[in-house]
């Protein structure tokens, strides 16, 4: 692997971008870092349960899953920070409300404020780049929405855009017309909601414009794979090495609610996640854009403790990573007993508030005030990133 | 009656069914501006007079979802009510009530339960409101959503009672804290039957229970009254407090007339709910033969769902239960920031401008471009027949207007009109029925529902 980054100089004034991949559905963390130190681990996962020598062993007798190999190889280098037992008080195992806990960073009540929303609006308080926050994937997750500050969402960079079903002098006609129909200037009266149309729809526009620079700038000899994920990291890089500024970008992979065929389902999507996400890092090293970035993989809950026969079924603790060039690789937490006595209603105790990962990279990766963004303040890991 | 021979401004027409429907393309609106404007307001509201759609085909063609119905197949089986039913005001209704009484299945996590939930908003949504009260209280969905449930004689939660008071009737301020205590009192005790696991056989909905031995019977004092009230009796009191007529006319005012509340309006919307005694329909056919209402057009931005019912019915989409796609016009909504059966908190959505956001603006634009510039869509292709009927040829200007009119009688902003035509570059007379004809029509589709006027109903 070729990892050459440039003098820490010119690292030091870029700077520092959030990834977030999300895993939906409740990704099963004890199959994802196994704890096969755990005498319990095989005695609840009968039929689940992944066999030792397939496994990616790492120290202290835990493993990664055996579809794991990039990330396994990052690790290696040093690069992937693991927080076992992430959750939050009074768990919550419903996909939707435990999502949307985890995109409010607010577990006591419903709100509608993403906390990469106001990530976002405190990275770029004046509004000067409409491009701070991109998402990639169907519609803008919760996470990054916040009433009154720009958030994009790209489903395909290529041809991302107004009008996109267009194409040639029509489309030109079309965002022409538009452009001016949306411009102050050509309209003498107007109200409060006739400008915030405007001024949206220029910003719209902008950052389309702003986006559409990414691919034709960018060359790569990393080849992704063709699945969605793959091509959402790509875009990813593509937008963060074009150099337009984005701050906090936003991924997601579905599909790891595993009630049933747990280890044929897990076996593709954590190979998935896997390959994109090394091929992801290789790319922003190729291209010296590798250290001002950090990635986090999360999910909304881990999964039950016991088997149910063929999958597993919804739980509460579950994991967290992070990866990135910059990023103290290591165990950042004890890894949650499976013992009977330790677990927590059938399910992995949580040790630390996911509150206390946002606030850590929040502060000491995106030099922001945690408290506001996160609706409190929550104790913060140590030592996570070489500043 | 003499009114039945008065015929009606066709833009009127036009105004009344883009907001007690969800719009309709110029034929249709031509064939109501022969009646008088009263008697279209009395067919919106009397809907009894017409069916409910007939939707066994639609079950039948979406065989995938009989046994189960899925979270998206929930949403798009009320879209295409939304797009078809003849009796779509209370179809508006419903998504108003929604609105207010804002219970998602992010909690709820049941799509029969969220069914049962929204077709109780449509069935009460426009009679009287102590009986959608008292409905929405032995609602299965709503005792989930806010844990009533959990509300025993021995052990009161107040999480329905709060929200009873502040959120579905008279709002924060009209009581004391020892209301909310009472009336969680007062409803101990109702509860749903629990739901069959969903695992294997899909999902079960469930029903309202009273358990008479779980319900704490004492006095309650409540706003002043005394008496051993259970639930009923609270929703009673509840009814003829004048704050909560206010409530209700805001939320009327608000949904039907302008994003800008207008205390006056408001008051007269709440006498006329007083005076009906508690009648939604009888404020509705005020609202809607008042002049502040008439006046009111293009002031009030769409919902998602108003915007992809809205286009999907001037394109002619989904009129038929064959059509594939119907789940993504419940993506779609969901992608313009309004998931249905799914509000991000109990408060409801953010209305008015705040609909508006860099993401959501590119997706309406490009939702209903792509939908109405489709020359093959049906209703698109009925308005160009129509636009170039016995017509040879059309001068630009002639064919902007014939547009705007197909689409409703859309009104544009002088200078937006202006800027349409210039952009669009045609400086000689169109001959019918060639491509460049349609090509040109397409676009100019296209850009009437890009502009800012279509963002507004």
């Amino acid at each position: 692997m070729v990892t050459t980054a440039k003098s820490d100089k010119s690292i030091n004034t870029r700077p520092p971008v959030f990834v977030v991949l999300q895993l939906s559905g409740g990704n099963d963390f004890m199959s994802t870092v196994i704890p096969y130190n755990d005498p319990h681990y095989f005695e609840y996962r009968k039929t689940v349960g992944i066999p030792e020598d397939d496994a990616l062993h790492i120290d202290g007798g835990y493993a990664f899953h055996p579809s794991m190999g990039p990330i396994k190889n990052l690790w290696d280098e040093g690069k992937v920070a693991i927080f076992p037992g992430t959750g939050y008080p009074s768990p919550n195992r419903s996909h939707f409300r435990s999502m949307d806990i985890w995109h409010t960073a607010n577990p006591e009540a419903l709100s509608s404020d993403g906390w990469l929303g106001k990530t976002i609006r405190d990275l770029d308080p004046n509004k000067e780049n409409v491009v701070t926050g991109v998402s990639f994937g169907s519609g803008l997750p919760r996470a990054m929405y916040l009433s009154g500050t720009p958030a994009i969402s790209v489903s395909e960079l290529e041809g991302y855009g107004l009008l996109t079903d267009l194409a040639g002098r029509q489309q030109r006609q079309a965002i022409k017309a538009f452009t001016r129909m949306y411009a102050p200037e050509e309209f003498e009266e107007a109200d409060v909601v006739w400008d915030h149309l405007g001024q949206t729809g220029i910003d719209a526009l902008t950052g389309a414009d702003m986006l559409k620079t990414a691919p034709p700038a960018y060359t790569s000899s990393i080849e992704y794979a063709n699945d969605a994920l793959s091509q959402s990291l790509k875009g990813i890089a593509q937008v963060h090495l074009s150099g337009i500024g984005t701050r906090v970008f936003y991924a997601q992979l579905g599909g790891f609610d595993v009630h049933g065929a747990q280890i044929q389902t897990q076996q593709t999507l954590l190979a998935n996640v896997s390959r994109s996400v090394g091929d992801f890092f290789d790319d922003l090293r190729e291209n010296d854009g590798s250290q001002e970035v950090i990635m986090m993989i999360f999910s909304e809950f881990g999964r039950r403790i016991k088997d149910n026969g063929n999958g597993t079924d919804h739980g509460s603790g579950g994991g967290t990573m992070l990866i990135g060039d910059r990023v103290k690789g290591g165990f950042y937490d004890p890894y949650p007993s499976l013992a009977p006595e330790d677990q927590l209603d059938g399910d992995m105790h949580f040790s630390h508030d996911f509150r206390s990962i946002y606030s850590t990279v929040l502060e000491q990766w995106l030099d922001l005030n945690p408290n506001p963004i996160v609706n409190g303040s929550f104790d913060q890991f140590e030592n996570v990133f070489n500043l | 009656m003499v009114l039945l021979n008065q015929k009606t401004d066709v833009e009127l027409v036009g105004h009344l069914m883009r907001r007690a429907a969800f719009g309709e393309p110029i034929d249709r609106l031509e064939e109501k501006a022969s009646s008088a404007y009263e008697a279209l307001v009395d067919d919106l509201i009397n809907v009894d007079k017409f069916p409910r759609l007939n939707e066994d085909l639609l079950e039948r063609h979406n065989i995938q979802h009989a046994d189960e119905e899925s979270r998206q197949w929930t949403r798009a089986r009320w879209i295409y009510r939304m797009i078809n039913s003849e009796r779509p005001l209370e179809e508006k209704v419903a998504l108003m009530w929604h609105d207010v009484f804002a219970t998602g299945d992010s909690k709820v996590g049941n799509n029969p339960m969220m069914r049962t939930h929204y077709e109780m908003l449509r069935d009460y949504g426009l009679g009287n409101f102590r009986n959608l009260l008292l409905a929405l209280a032995k609602d299965p969905a709503m005792i989930y959503w806010l844990d009533q449930q959990m509300n025993h004689a021995e052990a009161p939660n107040e999480n329905f009672g709060r929200e009873l008071l502040e959120l579905f009737s008279m709002g924060i301020g009209n009581y004391t804290e020892e209301d909310v205590k009472e009336c969680a009192r007062a409803f101990t005790g109702w509860t749903k039957s629990q739901t069959i696991p969903r695992y294997p056989n899909g999902f079960f909905d469930s029903e309202f229970i009273f358990r008479e031995e779980d319900h704490d019977n004492g006095p309650k004092t409540f706003l002043g009254e005394t008496g051993n009230f259970n639930g009923d009796d609270i929703i009673d009191i509840i009814v003829k407090q004048p704050a909560t007529a206010q409530f209700v006319a805001a939320q009327i005012y608000d949904f039907f007339v302008s994003d800008d509340p207008d205390a006056a309006r408001i008051d007269d919307i709440a006498r006329v709910f007083i005076e009906s005694e508690y009648v939604v329909s009888d404020v509705l056919r005020f609202v809607f033969n008042s002049d502040f209402f008439k006046e009111s057009r293009f002031n009030k931005v769409k919902s998602p769902a108003e915007l992809v019912v809205g286009t999907a019915i001037l394109a002619g989409r989904h009129q038929t239960p064959y059509e594939f796609g119907l789940t993504k016009m419940a993506t779609a909504t969901k992608n313009m920031g309004q998931d249905l059966l799914n509000p991000p908190t109990v408060e409801g959505w953010h209305t008015g401008r705040e609909w508006i956001d860099s993401s959501y603006l590119v997706e309406r634009i490009n939702f209903s471009s792509k939908m109405i510039g489709d020359l093959e869509a049906p209703g698109t292709s009925k308005m160009l027949d129509r636009i170039s009927t016995n017509r040879v040829s059309m001068t630009p200007d002639e064919l902007l207007d014939a547009c705007l009119s197909e689409m409703g009688k859309i009104h544009l902003k002088p200078p937006s009109r202006a800027i349409l035509f210039e952009e669009l570059n045609v400086t000689s007379e169109l001959t019918c029925g060639t491509e460049e004809f349609e090509a040109v029509v397409s676009q100019v589709l296209r850009l009437i529902v890009s502009s800012r006027e279509y963002q507004f109903a």
